[in-house]
């Protein structure tokens, strides 16, 4: 067994989500498998490679490209109105929670 | 359902300028057909017909001032609702997002609209992008149109089935692992998953962002290819985007095939591999090779490695977009007693099954004592994925495979355990980590009736070659039937 029922929690109370106690034990029969399955990642020598975060261009001969950099201006960004009429509690210019002080 | 035509962007723009359909006639005649068929397919979550009446409208006023049309003039199209559109309600399938209307267009949808683009409205798609069947969806699943006891695939399910049903002429679909390819190769339309910053994200809702892209599914490969040219481009809002002229597709399309290299990798067609399917995809080889192409065999050994990739990287990305689901600035909120009861409660009830085993699994994946294990491993094994496709790029022009290792498979076939729908995806997510161009191009059909897709990949920005090959093998099955 690769995740106990103890692991499921911390994940969930990591991700905020209340999974009622039927949901912690299909998730955990559900990443279990999973993740056995991603041992096979285990098998690889990787010593010496380096990590793939995010997909450059500079492997290809005929492209290249630089994170290009724009000029640093203040633009107008008129959007609270219509991000606020989203909101499901707002007042204007603020987004209303439960009270967190106590916490 | 009364006989329809079979439209096309060419055939669309030919009607249009000579006034045999204006483009509110041509937007009407498509939500009569969507009003025939959708509550049986499930294609389209909300129509917006305010939108698609206006924009055709506009390019009525254009065809009277007797202007000459926008590349996409009049087309009735459809997105897939992961994608931000102004003022029509945008879900991605998500009951955490029922109600929710963006308030701006993203880049691709706005580019669309400029190029004279109708909006029909949003298709359905499986929660977040995340799935292969469509079964993930809030709103219920799509049926394939050609076998409506199957799956399209997904999780562009809803764009692939509403091209391949007439119920639009292209569809916006989005490719994170398969999710452009996969019901393309399922619906028997062509489905294009471009370069990795040729298309802007900005207004995509992310799932996985180093590997979310924006692409077009249609009836045909120069449509394809069309609406690419219309969408790809740098974008300062998105600064991923590639800063790289876009290609003339339509004149890249047209040339012939003769002498190009295709590699065919066997790992692409071992154990699991559908012989139906195979057999499909080697006689389009070797209709390519009829006109001339050269069958390189080739060996990309960390293909095997892929999935168990992918599901840490894209579900570790995917815990952390999602964070943004707590119920404060848009969506569902259940109320709680604190803020963190919300929180809590919100997610639980807004997200799926599917989705929120994701985000537990790249949620653990990040956590502390797990993230060189499982996150910076998988990284490491990008870079040899990778580095597969870059070496075969040195031997030959295109890459060319199976789309998925099956036909359409029953709804409710793979429903029951998340792995197994995860290792359909085995052929699409290599490409996708790699973040090159690849293409779902109708092959042939199964005995049964089904299709089959046949997957091209190119080297980094060379959508104009993988389009030419696709185009080439559509050309050859036409004149072979």
């Amino acid at each position: 067994m690769k995740i106990s029922r103890e692991d499921v929690l911390r994940v969930a109370e990591l991700a905020h989500l209340g999974l009622s106690p039927e949901e912690v034990e299909t998730y955990r029969n559900q990443l279990d498998r999973i993740l056995s399955y991603i041992d096979k990642l285990n098998e690889l020598d990787i010593t010496n490679v380096e990590p793939m975060a995010q997909v450059t261009y500079t492997s290809t001969a005929e492209t290249s490209s630089h994170p290009e950099l724009r000029e640093d201006v203040l633009r107008p960004c008129n959007v609270a109105d219509p991000v606020l009429a989203a909101a499901p509690d707002a007042a204007k210019p603020f987004f209303r929670v439960p009270k967190v002080i106590d916490r | 359902m009364s006989a329809t035509t079979n439209w096309t962007i060419p055939s669309v723009r030919a009607a249009l300028a000579a006034k045999k359909i204006s483009a509110r006639e041509l937007a009407k005649e498509f939500y009569g057909r969507i009003d025939g068929r959708n509550s049986e397919l499930n294609t389209y979550l909300t129509l917006s017909p305010e939108r698609a009446y206006a924009q055709a409208d506009r390019v009525d006023a254009i065809i009277a001032r007797g202007e000459s049309l926008p590349p996409l003039a009049g087309v009735p199209i459809a997105i897939k609702d992961v994608i931000s559109t102004e003022g029509i309600r945008t879900t991605c399938g998500s009951k955490i997002l029922e109600n929710y209307i963006p308030p701006y267009d993203a880049t691709a949808v706005e580019r669309l609209d400029k190029a004279g683009a109708v909006f029909l409205g949003k298709t359905n798609c499986d929660e977040f992008a995340m799935g292969g069947s469509n079964e993930n969806s809030a709103y219920g699943p799509v049926r394939n149109p050609v076998a409506p006891d199957r799956v399209p695939g997904g999780s562009s399910g809803g764009s692939a089935a509403a091209v391949a049903a007439g119920l639009a002429v292209a569809a916006l679909g989005t490719d994170t692992g398969g999710s452009i390819r996969q019901p393309g190769s399922f619906c028997g339309v062509p489905g294009l998953m471009p370069t990795y910053g040729r298309v802007s994200r900005y207004g995509l809702v992310a799932f996985a962002s180093s590997l979310d892209k924006i692409g077009p599914l249609t009836t045909n490969v120069a449509d394809a290819a069309a609406v690419l040219s219309a969408i790809a481009g740098h974008d300062e809002n998105d600064s991923t985007s590639a800063p790289i002229p876009v290609a003339n597709y339509a004149a890249e399309i047209a040339a012939p095939v003769k002498g190009l290299r295709i590699g065919v990798p066997e790992d692409y067609f071992g154990a699991g591999l559908d012989p139906e399917v195979r057999a499909n995809v080697e006689s389009g080889i070797a209709l390519l090779e009829g006109l001339g192409c050269k069958r390189v065999p080739l060996r990309m050994p960390h293909t095997d490695y892929a999935i168990a990739t992918y599901y840490i990287l894209a579900t570790a990305e995917a815990s952390s977009n999602l964070a943004r689901y707590d119920g404060v600035r848009y969506g569902l909120r259940v109320p709680g007693a604190t803020l963190t009861e919300m929180y809590r409660q919100t997610r639980v009830r807004g997200f799926g099954a599917e989705v929120k085993c994701r985000i537990m699994l790249g949620t653990y994946a990040l956590s502390a004592g797990y993230y060189d294990a499982y996150y910076l491993r998988a990284q490491r094994v990008r870079t040899l994925i990778g580095r597969d496709f870059h070496e075969a790029f040195e031997k030959v022009d295109a890459i060319v495979t199976p789309t998925a290792p099956t036909p359409a498979f029953h709804l409710g076939e793979k429903t029951s355990d998340p792995l197994t729908m995860y290792l359909a995806d085995i052929y699409t997510v290599t490409g996708s980590l790699a973040g090159v161009p690849g293409i779902s191009v109708p092959c042939d059909k199964t005995k049964a009736g089904l299709p089959v897709g046949m997957q091209v990949f190119g080297a980094h920005f060379r959508e104009g070659l993988v389009l030419q090959i696709a185009r080439a093998l559509e050309q050859a099955r036409g004149s072979a039937n």
